[in-house]
């Protein structure tokens, strides 16, 4: 299936990555060349057959609930690009 | 006398033991020799001082006679792995400067018992791809060149800085991960060996995630019994990590007698490719010679939807590296870029990411969105899921029919050259995984054993696979290729 350049626009932004207009058709003709790859699972005969989910047959282990590590503020926001007050600060989001 | 640097993880071990040297010595025969090989950019971050007062640290464990396998190892570890303290980028310019405040498990293992950090080891970006040429670090130069011929090599990816580092002797061992042949491509591409353990034999716990279901760290070392030796220090369950398994770790080093009389060793048809190169061919071909003189019975088996893994892998790979790298988002970590009056939360999101993500990562990140976005999702998504059930039921049914361990060529030709292969095309680049993709999807241990060299000189890897929790036997297997193969090849210093 080939991708157009409405569909990266769209794609794009789910992704929150900005793509520069004049990337767009490039982007569409990479993505559709991977896509196009991908077209030959559509031969394969699936029916009846459960998709994969669990790498290993095993349940996840349960754990007591409680607080295992905490108070580690300062080592949370150690590596944030801007903070403030001891939280980490972004664009104003509410009017 | 080898080199210090040069010695492998038993020799350095044994004469720690004896008394030969000192940790301190190897560590800075290690300095020196990474310090001269600048030209191979496999080093992205040195940490010698850290080094030397851990290799005075192993002395004295061993002085004291409490001194486990990997006491006194220099190692370099792959930037994917958090090192608390120390660097770690994954290669990728979103994550500039990090500085992760935790140890990953993995790496907290190995210096639990005493081994050495060198620095981090540079790789494709996130681990996504197979020549290092994603890195943000720029590309890592093979040790190895073709006869005649001075153009740049491509070292394989993307655990390529911790392949040239261990062929170029900068370090004992490295560890590396392997999300779709990741560790046994650059292996094979260095003449080195490369472990790929089961799935939840090691803890994920402190790497950074690229495909959660796919990825797995395991060695990069000089030799079989080194792999087993160093597997030995960093597997296990760990409460860190739910998928890590909870299942007894063997003495894998006891396992290497070498003697594979008995052995059932399946040779699948599918891995025939067309216009497979001729050296590829002669040396698998070679491989079921070597395996069948020392007693082992070579059968050929089928796998029939080898096909199509790894159209199933560029489905699944890109939809889990969407999600798990949604965690990029200039606020937290990393790369924030310069915003514009107005910009808003979406802005500081797209063009942080657009700053911060090459082309390749760019590229699986869309590719994984698309496959998950509503509409596309059971036509990509579900079906290549159910594929890898399929792709999994084929080993399954080999192994159940009697076979041990399954033997193919590690990749699908040499080494290239840098710039060669991709351009436009990523597809192109994608085929390298061809041989080692399967392994991944089904959550199986392979290893990539140096088992013969090109015409042109450079060396080529054989991949065992085994049966899931069978890195004993894969061991012993890979210890008996490697017998038959004969000594490391070296790469000549030309750095």
């Amino acid at each position: 299936m080939a991708v157009d350049k409405a569909t990266v626009r769209r794609v794009a932004h789910l992704a929150r990555i900005r793509v520069d207009e004049d990337h767009l058709a490039p982007m569409a003709q990479e993505l559709s060349r991977i896509l196009a790859f991908a077209e030959q699972l559509a031969e394969v005969n699936v029916d009846g057959v459960e998709p994969m989910t669990s790498v290993t047959p095993m349940a996840l282990r349960m754990r007591e609930d409680v607080v295992t590590e905490g108070d580690a503020r300062d080592a949370v926001l150690a590596n944030a690009p801007l903070t403030r007050g001891g939280f980490f600060a972004v664009p104003k989001v509410v009017e | 006398m080898t080199a210090l640097n040069a010695l492998t993880i038993a020799e350095a071990r044994d004469g720690l033991r004896r008394g030969d040297f000192s940790a301190r010595e190897i560590t800075d025969a290690c300095i020196t020799a990474i310090d001269a090989a600048d030209a191979l950019n496999a080093f992205v971050t040195k940490t010698p001082e850290k080094a030397l007062a851990m290799a005075d640290a192993a002395d004295a464990r061993l002085k004291a006679g409490d001194a486990p396998a990997m006491c006194g190892v220099p190692v370099g570890i792959k930037d994917l792995f958090c090192t608390e303290g120390v660097r770690a980028q994954a290669a990728s310019d979103i994550l500039r400067g990090f500085k992760p405040p935790y140890e990953s498990t993995v790496t907290r293992r190995l210096w639990d018992d005493g081994a050495v950090m060198l620095g981090k080891l540079n790789m494709d970006e996130f681990a996504m791809g197979s020549s290092n040429e994603t890195s943000a670090y720029g590309p890592v130069a093979s040790p190895w060149r073709r006869r005649g011929d001075n153009r740049p090599l491509t070292p394989g990816g993307s655990s390529g800085g911790s392949a040239a580092a261990v062929s170029a002797d900068l370090c004992l061992a490295a560890t590396g991960t392997d999300t779709g042949g990741s560790i046994r491509q650059p292996a094979a591409f260095t003449g080195i060996v490369g472990l790929k353990p089961t799935y939840g034999r090691c803890s994920r716990w402190g790497v950074v995630a690229f495909a959660s279901s796919l990825d797995q760290a395991g060695p990069m070392t000089k030799t079989v019994r080194d792999a087993a030796i160093m597997l030995q220090a960093i597997a296990g369950e760990d409460a860190k990590d739910s998928t890590s398994a909870p299942i007894p770790v063997p003495d894998f080093e006891a396992a290497l007698t070498g003697d594979v009389r008995g052995r059932r060793i399946g040779v699948p048809k599918e891995y025939r490719l067309d216009g497979m190169p001729a050296e590829i061919e002669a040396l698998w071909a070679k491989g079921r010679a070597m395996l069948a003189d020392a007693g082992a019975e070579i059968v050929d088996i089928s796998l029939p939807h080898t096909k199509y893994a790894l159209p199933a892998y560029y489905i699944i790979a890109p939809a889990e590296a969407s999600s798990n790298l949604a965690r990029y988002d200039g606020v937290r970590y990393g790369l924030r870029a310069e915003l514009q009056p107005g910009d808003d939360m979406t802005d500081l999101y797209e063009r942080s990411r657009a700053e911060g993500f090459g082309a390749e990562v760019k590229r699986r990140v869309m590719i994984g969105a698309y496959v998950l976005s509503a509409g596309y999702y059971d036509a990509y998504y579900l079906r290549a899921q159910k594929v890898r059930t399929l792709i999994r039921r084929d080993f399954e049914q080999a192994f159940d029919a009697g076979v041990d361990a399954i033997l193919t060529p590690a990749t699908p030709s040499a080494a290239f050259a840098l710039g060669e292969v991709g351009g436009d095309d990523p597809v192109a680049m994608y085929l390298n995984d061809v041989f080692t993709v399967t392994v991944n999807l089904a959550g199986l241990p392979a290893i990539s054993v140096p088992a013969g060299m090109n015409e042109a000189g450079l060396p080529l890897g054989l991949q065992l696979i085994g049966q899931p929790w069978g890195e004993a036997a894969l061991l012993n297997d890979a210890c008996a290729l490697e017998n038959a193969a004969g000594a490391r090849p070296r790469p000549g210093a030309w750095w």
